[in-house]
């Protein structure tokens, strides 16, 4: 087995993901099944391979610096679960 | 009315026959009757299609009527529609609704195009059979107990129950095509780029593109007219003049040469999808075709490194949910991180729990070059596959999925097994390239089955034309499903 309990259980703390200990055995197992069967990409010898990481060529697209129209500040809050004096309110952070 | 094509509708409604309210009205009632046993649809946006509509008539009459003008769709709810919930069938985004337009959708309502509604999907696009959207199943209309494929197989099935004239998809690894098969109707993903993403929620940036999903190929091609081009607002976007898609609704493919790859027939396919698209190959052959043998010796690795790709890109996409600035939050946590922790637990569902998992795992500390990093090198090996094989013919021809549709549930155990139901399709988005899947053919259950048809970066036209080829030559796509 590549992965074990204790490391889903890290990896959801990364993903800030709380599960369930029926969660943490399904995926526990679920991640080994998936994974094995990645394992076939070893079978191809890559060292001297670039990777791409997209397709089209990826140059940074720049474009003048003017001032342009943007979401009004109640448009932008509309969707805020919670929101006080123009800002994004959440729970106590320290 | 609601079995007309986009341009069956349009010469109507230019030829004042019927009025594009009418139209509104005609569909929002098919909607009525067969979406309790379909369920395509999230949500209907009944004024919204009857203001659209009003709007049309009066640009009809005005004699400025454009080929999407006054033409009633379907829309799948990962793309964002103004004053419009946009969920992707989420409980994170259940009351998610966008203050802007997605380009496309823009594009389409400059057009005089309306949406009678958001079609289900996939929970985040994630998922081969529509079955992971946490609001409702989408059924198969050509057998209820059937999937409609997925992850946008509320917009395929919405098309194939005329319960709208065409719809929009998205594809990530064959979200358009393997629906579009499995119900029986035209899907196309363009090439990587030609098509605005702004406004698509994200799950795999590097491979997910917006498509038209359609009865026939000819309006295949009048919907990708109408939302191919360049955006400013999306940096991956390709800066190219776009042609008329329509010019290459042609019925000839003489002095062709079909690529067939050996690697995509034999293990694992069903008996008579092979047979379909053996039959498909020899129809475009008769037609003048030359059918050639071809190479894509790393295709069999394409969903190991698609799903190291996919799930990294969703793993760093969906991070943004985090309860603060829009989405669902879970109430009564008294600090920051409980909030995130509550509020991803509860809105997010199984498959994107393990697609984010599995997506941080790959990324971890340790394990970025063996997963990560191996993959992005595969993928590049798939590339170079496509260009080498497109040196010796103009198409490639597989099928589109392995099976026609599953029955409902029978893949939802096994994760592993519901991926690999994407195995021709996925190397297409790993490299880029454009493709479409077009009717060939029906099972001996009465399942449609889906022919895949690959083109060259920035072809779209070349599909279309062999598409259409095949299409005007063949009568699978004039079959109905069994719904009253």
């Amino acid at each position: 087995m590549k992965v074990e309990i204790q490391e889903v259980e890290h990896v959801a703390r990364l993903a800030r993901l709380k599960l369930t200990e029926g969660e943490k055995e399904l995926f526990t197992s679920q991640l080994n099944a998936i994974l094995d069967y990645m394992e076939k990409l070893n079978e191809l010898d890559t060292v001297a391979i670039e990777p791409t990481f997209h397709v089209v060529s990826h140059q940074n697209v720049m474009r003048e610096d003017e001032v342009q129209a943007s979401q009004p500040q109640e448009a932008a809050l509309e969707n805020a679960p919670d929101k006080a004096q123009g800002c994004f309110r959440v729970p106590k952070i320290i | 009315m609601y079995r007309l094509t986009i341009h069956e509708l349009h010469e109507r409604l230019k030829g004042k026959e019927v009025t594009a309210q009418e139209a509104a009205e005609v569909l929002l009632k098919r909607i009525q009757e067969v979406d309790p046993k379909i369920k395509a649809y999230l949500t209907v946006t009944e004024q919204e299609a009857i203001k659209g509509a009003q709007e049309a008539d009066r640009r009809i009459a005005a004699g400025k009527a454009a080929p999407l003008t006054g033409i009633p769709l379907a829309i799948k709810d990962n793309m964002c529609t103004q004053g419009i919930q946009t969920t992707c069938a989420s409980k994170i985004l259940e009351d998610f609704i966008p203050p802007y337009d997605a380009t496309i959708v823009k594009h389409i309502k400059e057009q005089g195009g309306f949406f009678l509604g958001k079609t289900n999907m996939d929970e985040f696009a994630m998922g081969s059979s529509t079955e992971n959207s946490r609001f409702t199943v989408t059924r198969n209309p050509w057998n209820l107990e059937t999937i409609p494929g997925g992850s946008s197989g509320g917009s395929a099935a919405a098309v194939a129950a005329d319960a709208c004239i065409a719809a929009l998809g998205s594809d990530t690894g064959g979200s358009i095509r393997q629906p579009a098969a499995c119900c029986g109707v035209v899907g196309m993903k363009p090439t990587y780029g030609r098509v605005s993403r702004y406004g698509l929620v994200a799950f795999g940036s590097s491979l997910d593109q917006i498509g038209p999903i359609t009865k026939d190929v000819e309006d295949c091609a009048i919907l990708l007219n109408a939302i191919a081009g360049h955006d400013p607002l999306d940096s991956t976007s390709i800066d190219l003049p776009i042609p008329d898609y329509c010019a290459a609704l042609v019925k000839d493919v003489k002095g062709w040469t079909v690529g067939v790859p050996k690697e995509f027939l034999g293990e694992g396919m069903d008996p008579q999808v092979e047979e379909k698209v053996g039959a498909a190959i020899k129809v475009l052959e008769g037609l003048g075709a030359t059918v050639k043998e071809i190479a894509l010796p790393h295709a069999g690795y394409a969903v190991a490194a698609y799903y190291i790709i996919c799930t990294a890109e969703a793993s760093s996409n969906l991070a943004r949910y985090d309860g603060v600035k829009y989405g669902f939050r879970a109430p009564g946590s008294k600090e920051l991180m409980e909030m995130y922790l509550e509020t991803r637990s509860e809105g997010f569902g199984p498959e994107v729990k393990r697609r984010i998992m599995l997506g941080t795992y790959v990324l971890s500390s340790g394990y970025y070059d063996a997963y990560y990093r191996k993959a992005s090198q595969v993928r590049t090996l798939i590339k170079e596959d496509f260009a080498k094989a497109f040196d010796q013919c103009d198409v490639i021809i597989t099928p589109t999925a392995p099976t026609p549709a599953f029955r409902l549930g029978e893949k939802m155990e096994d994760p592993l097994q519901m991926y690999l139901s994407d195995i021709f399709t996925i190397s297409v988005n790993m490299s880029g390239v454009p493709a479409i899947s077009i009717p060939c053919g029906f099972s001996t259950g009465g399942l449609p089955i889906g022919l895949q048809i690959i083109g060259r970066h920035c072809e779209e036209e070349r599909i279309i034309q062999a598409a259409y080829t095949f299409e005007q030559n063949t009568d699978h796509h004039t079959k109905l499903p069994p719904l009253t």
